[in-house]
């Protein structure tokens, strides 16, 4: 019966991305609008993973994602990350699967996200009379939020209602050469039209907190910028390592200041307008630092385990897509969010570019300029919200990653205008 | 074709076009292709000849840095040579450490040149 009702309802094109001339998104009923109208199903505990992973497996095409939290002990920073992504403007309707004695408060997530006027349902599996039942419940659920979804009409969108995050992942010594920097001309010109663009990964500015610093819109945004950073060096000190992967020493880069020189490269040249934690959403256009370390005594192990959970926070901060620059050759997008993938290794390219979105290895061989990759980037976005898509959604990428953090909420000098 | 790797602003006169200065200010190049053991090539005006492979984005010293001199890229400070470095040879971790964290690598079980 379960399957019946996922196959009719599956064999239908992608949802809701036909080509159009102009920006289209979904309006939110906080005023946000979505490029994408994904239904999330998300696993409030690891115990319902599965349940939640074979619910969604039907739809995998077709703009239904899994999402989740493992953990059974409570965590308010795990809380506000699952409440901004389930009600992240990309998202039009919301599965929850709960095992039924975790910790996780479903109850005041479910509130949140019918608050936001999203169509949502609980499935506790223990009350559900166990897998077989909640599977069949949840794939119902599924395949009639999937098309109401595909039937719900679109608005003109503009530049400036955009927020877009960005990540280096597989770096190597090409990424501060030309993909990051590439990437901050995109940065720079979303910023001139109104957008809200963040940077991320303090543990990655180590040695540059001077120069970054000195571009804060206030003397006193500064000195926040440059703690942020200390605290990222005393933390990963802490802990042993730097944010530095075997890898990336592989690829060329020596030292966890030369990485950062080259990531921070990908904040592009506009002036710093605030700094925010996971899940605090830009107030208005202008550059942003996300930061990722938690505060307080180091409690949870590494800030970012991998890629895709600082990918995670950016998405919960409201980024529509998120630029990925890579130069070893990482392969990941996101659920609810497109991952843009720029490449900044020539080689990588040209082995791996079926899963690359922008070859930026030209800048390295001189067959492109910065700026002329910039705007590649930079309408390739404006593309997403058009109908098209990145090469890790064609191929189904939804990575998603979620552990446990401690964050204090940021004060008034963190965004000054 | 022309030559796949035209002069960017940035390369030095006197140093192989396969090389990338970053920044005026920096103590080492940047290898913009592979370039193989055995070549010879011009450095700031020294003539060279690699020992081994240099892997595209690796570095490569621009004039001699002696042992506890920082080595500067993109006209920033990215750590301290841990040796006397010559003209012309690889500076990777064999011979610099951060002045932040050490770093973690596997480059010891990785063949020589190798970086794939």
């Amino acid at each position: 019966m379960s399957m019946a009702v996922a196959t009719e309802t599956t064999l239908s094109a992608p949802s809701g991305l036909a080509q159009t001339e102009t920006m289209r998104g979904w309006l939110r009923s906080d005023g946000r609008k979505g490029i994408r109208n994904t239904v999330v199903v998300a696993y409030l505990v690891e115990c319902a993973h599965h349940v939640a992973r074979e619910i969604a497996i039907p739809f995998r095409e077709h703009d239904v994602h899994v999402i989740g939290f493992p953990g059974c002990y409570p965590n308010p920073y795990a809380e506000r990350m699952m409440e901004r992504l389930c009600t992240h403007p990309n998202v039009g309707a919301v599965l929850l699967i709960s095992l039924g004695c975790e910790s996780f408060n479903k109850y005041a997530l479910e509130k949140k996200v019918r608050d936001s006027g999203r169509p949502v349902k609980t499935i506790v599996i223990q009350a559900a009379g166990g897998t077989r039942k909640s599977m069949a419940e949840g794939r119902a659920f599924v395949a009639e939020q999937r098309a109401a979804l595909d039937e719900a009409p679109t608005v003109e969108m503009d530049p400036s209602e955009l927020i877009i995050g960005t990540v280096c992942g597989g770096s190597d010594g090409t990424s501060g050469i030309s993909g990051n920097p590439a990437a901050g001309r995109a940065f720079d010109q979303f910023v001139a039209e109104g957008a809200a663009c963040i940077f991320e990964e303090t543990g990655e500015l180590i040695g540059c907190e001077h120069i970054m610093a000195a571009r804060a819109v206030t003397p006193e945004l500064g000195q926040i910028l440059e703690a942020s950073v200390a605290k990222a060096a005393r933390y990963y000190a802490t802990l042993g390592y730097g944010s530095f992967a075997a890898g990336n020493a592989e690829g060329g880069l020596t030292t966890i200041e030369e990485k950062s020189m080259g990531a921070y490269a990908k904040s592009g040249a506009s002036p710093i307008s605030g700094l925010i934690k996971p899940g605090d959403v830009p107030p208005h256009g202008g550059l942003y630092l996300l930061d990722v370390v938690p505060d307080g005594d180091v409690r949870f192990g590494f800030p970012n385990i991998n890629d895709n959970a600082e990918i995670a926070e950016l998405i919960a901060c409201g980024s529509h897509a998120v630029l990925f620059v890579t130069g070893r050759g990482s392969v990941v997008g996101s659920a609810i969010s497109p991952v843009v993938k720029i490449c900044a290794n020539p080689e990588t390219y040209r082995r791996m570019e079926d899963d690359m979105d922008v070859d930026a290895g030209r800048i390295i061989e001189g067959r492109a300029s910065l700026d002329a990759v910039g705007r590649e980037i930079h309408d390739l976005v404006i593309d997403l919200a058009r109908g098209k898509r990145t090469k890790s959604e064609e191929l189904a990428h939804q990575e998603f990653v979620l552990g446990y953090k401690s964050f204090e909420p940021i004060g008034p000098a963190c965004l000054p205008v | 074709m022309p030559n796949p790797l035209p002069d960017l602003a940035t390369v030095a006169g006197a140093t192989d076009g396969r090389l990338l200065l970053l920044f005026e200010g920096d103590n080492v190049l940047v290898a913009r292709t592979r370039i193989r053991a055995g070549e010879t090539l011009f450095v700031a005006g020294a003539e060279v000849t690699l020992a081994a492979d240099l892997p595209l984005g690796h570095k490569l010293a621009r004039c001699p840095i002696a042992a506890g001199e920082k080595i500067v890229k993109y006209g920033a400070p990215i750590g301290t040579a841990t040796e006397a470095i010559a003209i012309g040879t690889p500076v990777h971790v064999h011979n610099v450490r951060s002045d932040y964290t050490p770093t973690y690598h596997l480059m010891d079980a990785v063949k020589p040149g190798a970086g794939a």
